[in-house]
């Protein structure tokens, strides 16, 4: 849709307003709730966050301007200089949450309490407000103060120790994971809570458990346990199956990299085996035992392991001499599976995404230069969703949003002397 | 069924979707106290009632724990939607429901005769949800997919592993996990814009495009640099220590990571090592970094003597980030989880007690929770047939001899 067509229409939380006091943890959450119109205030310790210091940063300048992890999970957001240690700062917060709906927080459990500026404190200056705070394992519990980062979250989640190769220590994917798990549980969560308090007035605190939002991800790892009391175990870029242990490759070597393709039969093969199989006899690769088969009746779960090996030959020479966009969009012309396993490069470069509009060209004036972002995920019929403004440099709002509680530009001086902005 | 006070309580959600990503949106909104009716073909029911594991290994269509990750606190109708009056059937839920959710391939809705134009037309308030893997627009729009797939093509295959060996792809759906939140709160947001402006809407989720939100940065600095993130194992820019470390036993592990100096320092006492904070090899993060290996060797000599559940407590009690790697037998253990109440078992007519998981946000005044088990294939049609659509006995008895419920 054009830019012209997005202006044109509301966005769905276009009344509200979100006081974002998260770290790492939590960006994504206000990004998200801003990508879909909410008015959200990026709140910063003078001299800016320390997120601003996550890499990779643009041009490579390790300046907090810079950075594009910042940029990424606070576009959509305005951001105010405010120092929740002092006094004045806090009492500035609290003028603030009189006009917020929605405070979010990343801060160890007790934190805000130690402040005053606590739940129970907050419902106080303001009864409909919603406290979200997303924390390493919960508000509550025997581990509520023990200390996460990316590689203990995954690694406790028990997603981890289903990664990477048998004869290496488990793996975390390549890029942290966990926190934007939580910080999306967070968003979805905050909004469950905000349809409550549409309805019935009632705001609330809305408890986020790093630990609980990773837990979600492996698919099967605690049922086989719980079903069958069977360990699933790493296999790398492969499936093996628990009932007969056959070793099914997910990811197969090509001409220019690898793909990633399942071996499925049954309701699952006409996406996969069977139009591959077809695919290879026209191209005379596939020997007769493999058209044989009968992939509609074949039960991935329960064939043999030698039948596996036998297929994964032929298969894998047929992929070994193709690159990966031949066999991409080979496979779409047959309704086939066989996807590239993608770089950056790939997803930024893809027809898919450049067709739709997925991406966003933001100004970044102080850069002299525009920045490409991921746009939203999210389109809506009626209203409008998207990367609406960059991410903010430290504390450009402080004077459109103090203004908008009745400070002038004078009292902001003073308190940026003191230290409080 | 009462369970005193819930967040969504009053919704209604008709559910068409199958495998992870829908299931699981609709199963949040019903364990927050939504009543959702999960639609499946009679004959060919949602694909996760075969997925392994099943309850004692014995097969059958309402035996799989899989499929009941997915679907807790929702009725379960059978419904043949190749059928005219499926269809039929099927419209006159949505008039009844506030929200539609279906992850269908792109187009599969139209064709069934179920599109947003013709259930507008029974209900003009409707919401719909729609999570197709690409979106319904672009090349790869009809294209069928998995998540397990979608993980690679979104990057997150090619970044996990070791520099010298080939990717080793994150096992599992992984994309399937990230979709669900975009679709919760796109669904509430709409919700909200409802109840402002009577208006509904159809939103689309494409997949695809929720999981390139988990690598925004890296494909920002491709766009910037034209430059592409090696596989770095375990270890993080600028951090030492920082990685997966043997402890004692088969496959136990404990992670382990110290961010600043003093970090360092409770790490090198709570080892019992005191000496090697000031050790020029390790003094400073420039050192530690430099010195990468031989310190990874000395940490996992120490771990090798304890197991990881020793590890992970002594080292957190002294202020240092450590986590065991837990298998799928820690993973139900799971003393923390367990005392924060994650788990719920139920009763399932099939499975016996077993085990439900909370979604993974806690509302203080309505926590909601798991309140029904993963239904058994159209385990509900009496009731909902019968009291949500006020089917008489003559037309239920005549539908099901019309096989409109197979």
């Amino acid at each position: 849709m054009s830019s012209e067509g997005r202006q044109n229409r509301e966005t769905m939380l276009g009344p509200y307003r979100v006081l974002d006091l998260t770290d790492e943890k939590g960006l994504i959450c206000g990004k998200t709730l801003g990508d879909l119109g909410a008015d959200v205030i990026k709140i910063e310790p003078p001299g800016g966050h320390e997120c601003r210091d996550l890499g990779p940063f643009y041009r490579d300048l390790p300046s907090g301007e810079e950075s594009l992890y910042w940029f990424a999970y606070n576009a959509n957001k305005r951001s105010i200089t405010l120092n929740l240690e002092s006094e004045e700062g806090q009492d500035l917060l609290r003028r603030l949450v009189a006009r917020a709906d929605f405070v979010v927080e990343s801060f160890a459990p007790g934190y805000l309490e130690k402040l005053g500026l606590g739940y129970s404190a907050l419902s106080q200056i303001n009864p409909r407000v919603i406290l979200t705070s997303i924390t390493p394992f919960g508000q509550t519990g025997p581990w509520r103060d023990f200390k996460t980062c990316d590689l203990v979250s995954m690694a406790l989640s028990g997603y981890m120790f289903l990664t990477g190769d048998p004869d290496r220590p488990p793996v975390r994917i390549g890029f942290p994971q966990a926190y934007l798990h939580a910080g999306m549980a967070a968003a979805a969560g905050t909004l469950v809570a905000h349809y409550h308090r549409q309805l019935t007035g009632e705001g609330q605190q809305v408890d986020v458990s790093i630990q609980e939002a990773c837990a979600w991800i492996p698919t099967d790892s605690a049922i086989y346990w719980e079903m069958n009391q069977v360990l699933e175990e790493r296999h790398g870029g492969a499936r093996v199956r628990p009932t007969t242990g056959a070793r099914m490759k997910r990811i197969w070597e090509c001409q220019d990299g690898y793909v990633s393709f399942d071996m499925y039969g049954a309701r699952l093969a006409r996406n996969f085996m069977t139009p591959l199989v077809s695919w290879m006899a026209e191209e005379g690769a596939a020997p007769d035992f493999l058209k044989e088969i009968d992939w509609n009746t074949f039960d991935y779960f329960a064939a043999p392991p030698e039948l596996v090996e036998k297929v994964a030959v032929p298969v894998g020479r047929f992929f070994a001499e193709r690159t990966r966009k031949e066999l991409l969009w080979g496979g779409v012309a047959r309704r086939c599976c066989i996807y590239p396993v993608a770089t950056p490069r790939d997803v930024a470069t893809s027809r898919q995404l450049a067709e739709r509009g997925f991406w966003a060209d933001i100004e970044h004036p102080a850069l002299g230069a525009g920045v490409r972002y991921p746009g939203s995920c999210i389109r809506a019929s009626e209203t409008v969703s998207g990367v609406f403004r960059k991410a903010p440099r430290v504390g450009e709002h402080n004077i459109e949003v103090y203004g908008e509680i009745g400070l002038t530009r004078k009292e902001l001086l003073v308190l940026r002397r003191r230290g409080v902005i | 069924m009462d369970k005193g006070k819930q967040a969504l309580q009053g919704l209604k959600v008709a559910d068409f979707s199958w495998f992870i990503s829908g299931p699981l949106v609709a199963k949040f909104l019903g364990d927050c106290g939504a009543q959702v009716v999960h639609i499946e073909s009679g004959t060919k029911p949602d694909n996760m009632r075969s997925t392994l594991p099943m309850k004692n290994n014995v097969p059958g269509v309402n035996r799989s724990a899989a499929f009941a990750r997915y679907n807790s606190s929702k009725l379960g109708i059978s419904l043949n939607l190749g059928n005219p009056k499926g269809v039929e059937i099927a419209k006159r839920l949505v008039a009844w429901a506030d929200v539609v959710v279906e992850n269908f391939s792109s187009g599969t809705m139209e064709r069934l005769g179920l599109g947003y134009e013709e259930l507008k037309k029974v209900n003009p308030n409707i919401i719909v949800v729609s999570m197709p893997m690409f979106g319904h627009s672009g090349p790869l729009a009809k294209h069928p997919g998995l998540g397990s797939q979608l993980a690679d093509l979104t990057g997150f295959g090619n970044l996990t592993g070791w520099p010298d060996r080939p990717p080793v792809s994150p096992p599992g759906a992984y994309t399937d996990f990230i979709s669900p939140y975009y679709s919760i709160a796109a669904l509430m947001a709409a919700l909200d814009y409802r109840h402002r402006t009577g208006k509904g809407q159809y939103i689309e989720v494409s997949q695809y495009e929720a999981g390139a939100q988990f690598v925004a940065p890296l494909v920002m600095d491709w766009f910037v640099h034209g430059r592409e993130p090696p596989r770095t194992g375990n270890r993080c820019p600028g951090v030492a220590p920082h990685g997966v470390y043997r402890c004692l036993g088969e496959e136990r592990w404990c992670a382990i990571a110290a961010f600043t100096e003093e970090e360092w320092r409770s790490l090198c006492c709570a080892m019992g090592m005191a000496d090697l904070a000031c050790d020029p090899r390790f003094v400073t993060v420039i050192a530690r970094l430099h010195n990468r290996e031989e310190l990874d060797k000395l940490i996992e000599k120490w771990t090798m003597e304890h197991p990881a559940e020793e590890v992970m407590t002594l080292l957190q009690k002294a202020g240092v980030a450590a986590g065991m790697v837990c298998n799928g037998r820690d993973q139900n253990e799971g003393l923390h989880l367990n005392a924060r109440g994650f788990y719920r078992d139920l009763e399932h007519s099939e499975i016996g007690r077993h085990r439900y998981l909370m979604p993974p946000f806690r509302l203080s005044k309505t926590p909601g929770e798991p309140s029904l088990p993963a239904p058994c294939l159209g385990q509900h049609n009496e009731y909902v047939y019968r009291e949500i659509l006020g089917m008489s006995d003559e037309e239920l008895v005549r539908l099901i001899n019309e096989s409109v419920f197979d």
